[in-house]
């Protein structure tokens, strides 16, 4: 490379050239990191901030599979890495790795989402930590496997049959991956509840500067398992929580079934009676709802009020960070708030939606996050919607602002 | 492993207060019974058995068995069940599945099982039928069989699940009968003696939607003369007088023989479960399709050469280990190339 610029500098072979400052970044040791990179690294951190061993089941796919490839490489960290004869055996030998005590993980895109669908039912029926991660994709079907999209929002929302919430976090940039992984783990052991982590084909392999954490600022949330047989129900909740205990076989004394039928709360005996029924259905979905208690609420960048909130998720951030940064020099009044938390969704966020003119919501897709929270909070919001395989343009994004603000 | 401290362990032990689902007169009555009576004496904790299961009428079973039990989704207990041996290596994992369960949607999960010699009894509950959905034809049906949803008759060929498993080269595979409780308790004892993936095909009747099934075998007088039981170190003898056998043939195949006229036990082929091909075993797996043959049940083969497959994932961690150390977080975070950049 130096070469190369010696050459030039001496033959004049440029008549301009272009100085660019360093970026400002905060202070600190950093690396370059991958999406798909960031949330390997950030499960082994969960593994032993949890105390728990770490085992994935997935299946080779694109763009998921560098996952597999990294933790398969973690051995010296007692990973278990475990290649399914398929995707279906990639979910189901997780759900056993979690039954057994393990923090378990299964990596994927959008195809093999489709295919552990009717094992997510379980995992929520049976009430067990479990992280799914869906590295989206161009679908339908097979679609355009290299390149990225973001339309599997409401697959992971409602792709199960019956009503089976399960809480979706959706990182915003590579390294944000990491902290998608720490949290999503965090999540699934508290509340013992499969998390679905949506990344994208944009994110998993693009890299950027990532400030390395001291790992003792990362709070530890190591797991207690249930051991007292003393009147020990598998079904009994944490009042605050509403998870049920965790109580691995091996444990004397707390001998157990679990399983997908509809059961009875507490007892966990199985229980068709529909008032039981109803009273589970409405158990399971609160138990989600209740994590927003760990979510913060959520604050735009830009202004707090004004002509326009863009509300948006998922790799979509850097290019309207920069749109509405060159629009508001401009003098527009423009918020972005940016969900991480897509299940449930921050407190807050209907006050904050109330807060601006119009609400727009550029996404990779036909609608999705557009169709949420026009549903959820009767708002008229408007999308922008770009299902090319590619990234939003800051072009496209400010020529839609514009047209909003004017 | 057995402590000194175990505790003496009865079959009630292993009863559980829920009502039995299965109907009057069903076939797994007397495998739960015989299931019931064999664990006690395994030497095994309670605490450290775990029964998973599918589903069908067959995957009922784990909600009878007060131990650990995962009730699962259609055809996938195997791939539940290497889960979790792959993280507790130390428990006694049992599967209780079915013909439709193993052989259609969890086929797959199956043979990749068997593949990898995964640490598990298999249970696999063959009636013939499709019970809980209340009588279709299923992957072990005969041909012509006419069921719910093949009223004109069925078309396809079944499956043979012993012939299946040797096929995957599953190192432990036998076959008992749901009526032959004193044989199903013995089988099961080698099952579970066996280190590695034990499959263990156990002739079911479904007296409401396929009665009958297995008359041809245990009807009274069926059993002497169209069943042979196999034994390790015996030879192939079988017939209400014994007076029948299996010889091999100048080109490696097999036939039966009637003992008499110069011919004797010493003519006959003797039963090896541990050979390490599975070839023999295939062999003798087929004999109930051939015209004149009898059914084998037994221990076909039982070859614990393999390793299984939760200690070879655990022993390769440990081998890493031994190598490189335990892991070291904060380097993991720093690796690649890093660069500081420094308050201004």
């Amino acid at each position: 490379m130096k070469a190369g610029y010696s050459y030039c500098e001496a033959t004049e072979a440029f008549q301009i050239s272009y100085e660019i400052p360093p970026a400002q970044l905060e202070p600190g040791l950093y690396r370059n990191m991958s999406g798909n990179q960031a949330l390997a690294l950030g499960f082994v951190t969960a593994s032993q901030k949890s105390g728990l061993k770490l085992f994935q089941g997935s299946y080779p796919i694109t763009p998921a599979s560098d996952i597999l490839h990294e933790l398969s490489q973690y051995k010296d960290f007692g990973v278990i890495t475990f290649q399914a004869e398929d995707e279906i055996a990639a979910i189901t030998s997780s759900i056993g790795a979690a039954y057994a005590g393990a923090l378990a993980i299964t990596t994927t895109s959008g195809p093999g989402m489709a295919l552990k669908t009717e094992a997510l039912g379980l995992a929520v029926a049976v009430e067990i930590p479990l992280v799914i991660c869906d590295i989206q994709r161009g679908g339908p079907s097979t679609g355009l496997p290299t390149k990225t999209e973001q339309a599997d929002l409401l697959q992971a929302l409602f792709g199960r049959n019956s009503e089976a919430p399960i809480p979706i976090i959706a990182p915003a940039t590579p390294s944000d991956c990491f902290w998608a992984a720490v949290e999503a783990s965090r999540i699934a052991v508290k509340y013992m509840v499969p998390v679905i982590i949506l990344s994208d084909g944009y994110l998993a392999n693009g890299a950027e500067p990532w400030r390395i954490p001291d790992l003792d600022s990362i709070p530890d949330f190591k797991v207690k398992f249930a051991t007292d047989p003393v009147d020990f129900k598998p079904y009994r909740r944490n009042p605050d929580t509403l998870a049920r205990p965790w109580a691995v076989p091996g444990t004397p004394g707390l001998e157990h079934r679990i399983g997908g039928l509809e059961k009875q709360d507490v007892t966990g005996n199985i229980n068709y009676e529909p008032l039981n029924h109803e009273n589970m259905v409405r158990i399971r979905a609160a138990k989600v709802e209740a994590i927003v208690q760990d979510i913060p609420d959520i604050v735009p960048a830009g202004d707090p009020d004004g002509d326009l909130l863009i509300v948006a998720w998922g790799s979509t951030h850097g290019a309207i960070t920069a749109a509405v940064k060159a629009q508001r020099e401009l003098g527009h009044r423009i918020g972005h708030a940016h969900l991480r938390n897509l299940n449930p969704l921050p407190a807050n966020l209907g006050e904050v939606l109330k807060r601006y003119k119009t609400v727009l919501v550029p996404e990779l897709n036909m609608g999705q996050l557009l169709w949420v929270l026009r549903a959820k909070y009767l708002v008229n919001a408007i999308g922008l919607n770009k299902i090319q395989g590619r990234p939003f343009k800051q072009s496209e994004l400010e020529q839609k602002i514009a047209e909003l603000v004017s | 492993m057995t402590t000194a401290t175990l505790p003496v362990l009865t079959k009630k032990d292993f009863q559980t207060d829920q009502e039995i689902r299965w109907c009057p007169g069903c076939g797994d009555y007397a495998i739960l019974a015989a299931v019931q009576a064999v664990f006690p004496d395994l030497g095994i904790k309670r605490e450290n058995f775990v029964v998973v299961s599918g589903i069908g009428c067959s995957s009922r079973f784990p909600y009878y068995m007060n131990t650990f039990g995962f009730h699962t989704i259609h055809g996938r207990a195997p791939a539940v069940a290497t889960g979790i041996k792959a993280i507790r290596p130390d428990l006694e994992v049992w599967v209780a599945t079915g013909d439709g369960d193993a052989l259609s949607i969890g086929g797959n999960h199956t043979i990749h099982m068997l593949r990898r010699n995964v640490g598990l009894k298999v249970l696999l509950f063959n009636n013939r039928i499709y019970g809980l959905t209340k009588g279709q034809y299923s992957p072990t049906s005969e041909i012509g069989k006419k069921a719910k949803s093949t009223p004109y008759g069925s078309l396809d060929r079944p499956f043979n699940p012993i012939s299946l498993a040797i096929g995957a080269e599953a190192t432990f595979v036998a076959r008992s009968v749901d009526v032959f409780q004193s044989h199903l308790k013995d089988t099961l004892k080698h099952a579970a003696a066996h280190k590695g993936s034990a499959f263990v095909e156990i002739l079911q009747n479904c007296n409401i939607f396929n009665d009958g099934a297995w008359t041809g075998i245990t009807e009274k007088d069926a059993r002497s003369e169209h069943v042979i039981q196999l034994e390790h170190g015996k030879p192939l003898v079988f017939g209400k007088n014994r007076d029948k056998g299996i010889r091999r043939k100048s080109d490696g195949d097999i036939e039966v023989i009637q003992l008499g006229n110069g011919i004797t036990e010493s003519d006959l082929v003797i039963h090896d479960a541990h050979h390490p091909r599975p070839s023999y075993a295939f062999l003798l797996s087929h004999m109930e399709h051939r015209e004149g043959f009898p059914t084998p049940i037994g221990v076909l083969r039982a070859w614990d050469d393999l390793p299984r497959y939760e200690d070879v994932i655990n022993q390769q961690i440990r081998d890493v280990q031994a190598k490189r150390g335990t892991g070291d977080l904060a380097k993991l975070l720093r690796g690649g190339d890093t660069w500081r950049v420094e308050a201004r």
